[in-house]
């Protein structure tokens, strides 16, 4: 097989892999900071992606120009649902917490499924069917821009936490809970506001996704799946581990499809699963537990 | 006189009451059928989920029936609308609850897998099912007693497909040296693979199979798919899939800036009004092989004029017309019937010798298996926003074009 095909591939699963690394450093950020595990994290990524069809087919605003907004609504909702809903469970045994997100989970999927019905709706941009080609590479320019914004983003996430008072303060709050209370840091507002940028981050990841997949109400719990897939390969709880393991998937996705069949790509990654658990159980960039 | 003649009809009542009402009772249903009017049809389509563009479209020749029905002198039908859902657990769901809820014949329902699965239950409940389209061979070669398709098997389309292939690569002068060969794997793609493979080599076909790729017929990304079969360098490509992959194919094709020289689909998909209405003039090209009508029949032209009236824009396809005869066979068997009684509809359909229809082939006969075995594939090549069929000469009302025009090329 010719070598620009593995090339082109390779860069198409690179460019959903930073879609995927984005969608799952929102889970692996709330999970570091509040040590809640968001099992609506995808249910809440087709929130944001049925708000860019409806915003797109009602008045044509392009997906990527509402990339912010959304994930502004995606924050506000995520605040919200922590304040009033998770916070409560943030003391409580893990299984309390699963059923509540699950439960959050399966109502998002029935009030979408209720509101939008269960068909397929696409984003037919007017650079829909545009690629960009660079000698022997041709990129689709929907996964370039998505993978260009996920990039933004991802930077613009990792300066939040590193150079911003409320970054430094959120970190503190992961790092040690009673200390940050000692030095009397309002912890549980600090939570709301992780729990509101991880929304955030999903959001934008679902904008963006929406020129890359149809979108349906039953797309969120593949996407929750796949996002634990990631952060599990990358490392529970560690960001670069996020970015790190949804270009590793998307990647191993892309080129499993083109080595063998591509029908069972999805299996490829959760392969690369196993591995990662049998001999790293901490991800790849993952710090091992004390 | 009087007396005794009273006192007889009183006793005669008495001792014969409760054997009267229980024969009565065991008479009830089968006269409540035969004169509670509108023969009861439920319609099971994939309505909603990814195949709901096809299944809303099998939905007009629903729509267009009870016009020309009434024209054609036939009894009218009571539809019963039912959603699959595109999913075979919901599909058999559904149609158990439409048997319970009264249903006395039933219709549908596009999908092999979904039609499979009713199937089952129709035969379980003594209800007759007439498949509007199934290609799954093993959907009549169970034994059933009560299921009958109008619709060609698995390799009924490949046969024809083949042949009408051979046609067109006569007509061209031209013909693809190789090919690669794309499939849905759900159960109609899988049975067509597997039809394939033994089919093909009667044919002595001009072309190799070079490569064979299989995908999700849910997938929501065929970007790998169409990198692995360009790469390939096929001189065309063979294709059963389905409306929503067959559009993401065409997608992926563009943006990889790659035109074989000719698709061949011997499925749904590629002729569908959502597939031209989605692409434009990127959708002109692809030949179909496929069930459909014969444009120079006349229930066929009347099918076109009353699909025109009630959706102006819509061409008329394969959906239309199978789903429109498949309530041709049932209007027909309740009419020669004259009962909704089960069995008896059922024999009827047995009997069923429809000459006038609109499909290609020699009209709508069901043999032993419950199998028209005359029905026939056409061949169509989208042209200017709609197909036109090139395949085989008796129906064709167009020459066909290869190779295509290349997507870069066309504005």
């Amino acid at each position: 097989m010719p070598f620009d095909v593995y090339l082109n591939v390779a860069a198409g699963g690179i460019l959903t892999g930073l879609v995927y690394g984005l969608m799952a450093l929102g889970l692996s950020v709330i999970f570091g900071v509040v040590r809640v595990v968001n099992f609506a994290h995808g249910e809440m990524m087709s929130i944001a992606m049925f708000l860019a069809v409806v915003l797109f087919s009602a008045f044509h605003l392009d997906p990527l120009v509402m990339l912010v907004p959304i994930a502004a609504v995606l924050f506000v909702l995520g605040y919200a649902l922590q304040a009033a809903l998770i916070n409560p469970f943030v003391t409580r045994p893990e299984y309390s917490q699963f059923l509540l997100l699950v439960a959050v989970a399966i109502i998002i999927v029935n009030v979408l499924l209720i509101v939008f019905g269960p068909d397929a709706r696409t984003v037919q941009t007017s650079y829909a069917f545009d690629s960009y080609q660079l000698g022997p590479l041709i990129l689709d320019a929907s996964k370039l821009y998505a993978g260009a914004a996920a990039i933004v983003f991802a930077a613009g996430l990792f300066a939040l936490f590193r150079f911003t008072l409320i970054g430094k303060a959120i970190r503190a709050c992961a790092d040690n809970y009673t200390g940050a209370l000692v030095v009397g840091l309002d912890v549980k507002r600090l939570y709301a506001l992780t729990f509101g940028i991880g929304a955030a981050c999903v959001g934008a990841a679902g904008v963006m996704l929406t020129l890359i997949v149809d979108v349906t109400p039953m797309l969120g719990p593949s996407y929750t799946l796949l996002a634990f897939v990631i952060v599990i390969t990358g490392g529970l709880g560690s960001m670069p581990g996020a970015l790190l393991g949804g270009l590793l998937i998307g990647l191993t996705e892309a080129l499993a499809g083109l080595l063998f069949t591509p029908s069972a790509k999805s299996m490829f990654a959760f392969g690369i699963l196993v591995v990662v658990l049998l001999f790293r159980p901490q991800g790849i960039l993952g710090k091992r537990a004390a | 006189m009087k007396r005794n003649s009273e006192s007889h009809f009183a006793r005669l009542t008495r001792r014969s009451f409760t054997l009267g009402a229980g024969a009565a009772a065991l008479a009830a249903p089968a006269i409540g059928r035969a004169a509670g009017g509108p023969l009861k049809v439920g319609v099971l389509l994939p309505r909603s989920g990814f195949e709901a563009g096809i299944g809303q479209d099998c939905q007009r020749g629903v729509a267009i029936a009870p016009g020309i029905f009434k024209s054609m002198g036939l009894p009218e039908l009571a539809i019963m609308d039912g959603d699959t859902e595109s999913n075979v657990e919901t599909a058999r769901a559904r149609a158990a609850k439409m048997i319970s809820d009264g249903a006395q014949l039933l219709v549908g329902a596009f999908d092999s897998g979904q039609t499979t699965a009713i199937a089952q239950v129709a035969e379980q409940n003594g209800i007759p099912l007439v498949i509007n389209i199934a290609a799954a061979p093993d959907i009549t070669e169970q034994g059933y007693k009560f299921v009958f398709r109008n619709f060609p098997t698995a390799g009924m389309i490949l046969s024809d497909a083949f042949a009408d292939q051979k046609e067109v690569f006569d007509q061209v002068g031209k013909a693809p040296k190789t090919v690669v060969f794309m499939h849905v794997n759900d159960t109609f793609g899988t049975a067509m693979s597997k039809g394939i493979h033994v089919v093909m080599p009667k044919f002595n076909m001009p072309y190799t199979i070079v490569d064979e790729i299989a995908y999700d017929p849910a997938a929501r990304d065929l970007s790998v798919e169409v990198a692995k079969a360009k790469a390939s360098n096929p001189d065309a490509l063979l294709l059963v899939s389905r409306l929503n992959d067959a559009m993401l194919l065409t997608r992926e094709m563009v943006k990889q800036r790659w035109t074989p020289q000719g698709i061949m689909s011997m499925g749904p998909g590629w002729y569908e009004d959502q597939y031209f209405k989605t692409l434009g003039k990127l959708a002109d090209g692809p030949l179909s092989f496929a069930p459909w009508f014969d444009p120079n029949k006349k229930l066929a032209q009347v099918l076109e004029s009353a699909l025109a009236k009630a959706y102006p824009g819509v061409n008329l396809n394969t959906n239309h017309v199978f789903t429109f005869e498949a309530l041709l066979v049932a209007a027909d068997a309740y009419k020669r019937a004259g009962t909704t009684d089960p069995k008896a509809l059922a024999d009827a359909i047995r009997t069923t010798n429809i000459t006038d229809n609109a499909s290609i082939g020699g009209g709508i006969q069901f043999n032993a298996k419950g199998q028209n075995d005359k029905v026939k594939d056409g061949g169509m090549q989208n042209r200017g926003t709609k197909p036109v069929v090139v395949a085989p000469k008796e129906a064709a009302n167009a020459k066909a074009e290869w190779p295509m025009t290349p997507y870069q090329n066309r504005g």
